[in-house]
């Protein structure tokens, strides 16, 4: 190994790793904002409970469409690796229009709740609903920045050590946010409407 | 370059099964198979086993070399995330308990 090559491998190694520990930190974050739900979610102050509220298909459907988006990640994952760049901008592409799907459909329930008089300011379920599943849809959102950067990125420079490096990070940064909504379709819409 | 090992196979597999996983919680919610405790653990236990699957088929957690410093890190952080959560549920429902309002008979 050169120089050069041995250089990237401990800037790739390192930065992969310093990201697993700022997700570490994140899951910690999200366990607060659990803990907080979990204590909360039946303080309605006479409004609607849980099972009045959500919808189970809407939320199964958005949860499918997060799971295919992982799934078309971890493909990008593989074009990277084969050198293919049509394909990775292709399972890229399809990601990001997943998780804007997602987050439409995120924003859509978000706005309806808001309209019937159901805001984060009714009561303190609603505060820490908002809070929960805001924070996820706040990094969705980031995670739609990071792929616009990198299909840019991946248009002027190619397959590179670095973009190589940035996708992988992505990666884990997105099947993480798939992580979490597992536990907060079981956690807050199965269990509040089951 | 050394890099993370990844295969079409995981994440196939990794898919389906999250996939089986899911749809399992949300027909026994769906279908009323089970009410009160036993669907909430039955369907914690579900997405336990869900975030497990993808930890080893997304993530490839434990696949790395030895020291597998990225698994010590996890480890570390289930630690902390069960003594926040746990510990927080548990004073809360105490409090709970105890800012009942007294009993009549008293």
């Amino acid at each position: 190994m050169t120089a050069s090559a041995a250089h990237e491998q401990e800037t790739y190694t390192k930065t992969v790793f310093g990201f697993w520990v700022y997700l570490m930190t994140d899951c910690i974050l999200f366990a607060t904002l659990f803990a907080t739900y979990a204590v909360l979610r039946n303080n309605t102050n006479g409004g609607p409970p849980a099972s009045e509220l959500f919808s189970l298909p809407y939320a199964l459907v958005e949860t499918l469409i997060l799971l295919a988006s992982s799934f078309t990640c971890g493909l990008a994952l593989l074009a990277i690796r084969r050198q293919e760049k049509i394909q990775l901008m292709v399972w890229l592409g399809a990601t990001f229009l997943l998780g804007a799907s997602f987050l439409g459909m995120e924003l859509y329930e978000f706005s309806h709740l808001v309209q019937e008089g159901n805001s984060w300011q009714r009561n303190a379920f609603l505060s820490s609903f908002f809070t929960l599943v805001g924070t996820h849809g706040l990094h969705i959102t980031f995670g739609l920045l990071w792929i616009i950067v990198m299909f840019g990125q991946f248009w002027m420079k190619g397959i590179s050590f670095a973009t190589f490096r940035r996708l992988e990070c992505f990666g884990l940064f997105w099947h993480f946010l798939d992580l979490i909504w597992i536990f907060i379709f079981t956690f807050v819409y199965l269990m509040g409407v089951g | 370059m050394e890099v993370e090992h990844v295969t079409m196979r995981s994440y196939l597999l990794g898919f389906f099964l999250s996939l089986f996983l899911t749809l399992t919680s949300y027909f026994i919610v769906v279908e009323h198979l089970l009410t009160g405790s036993s669907l909430a653990v039955t369907i914690g236990g579900l997405a336990a086993l869900q975030a497990f699957v993808q930890l080893v088929f997304f993530f490839h957690l434990g696949k790395e070399p030895s020291p597998p410093w990225k698994l010590f890190v996890f480890l570390f952080m289930l630690l902390i995330v069960a003594i926040v959560v746990l510990c927080t549920l548990w004073i809360m429902y105490n409090l709970d308990y105890r800012m009942m309002p007294a009993d009549m008979n008293m």
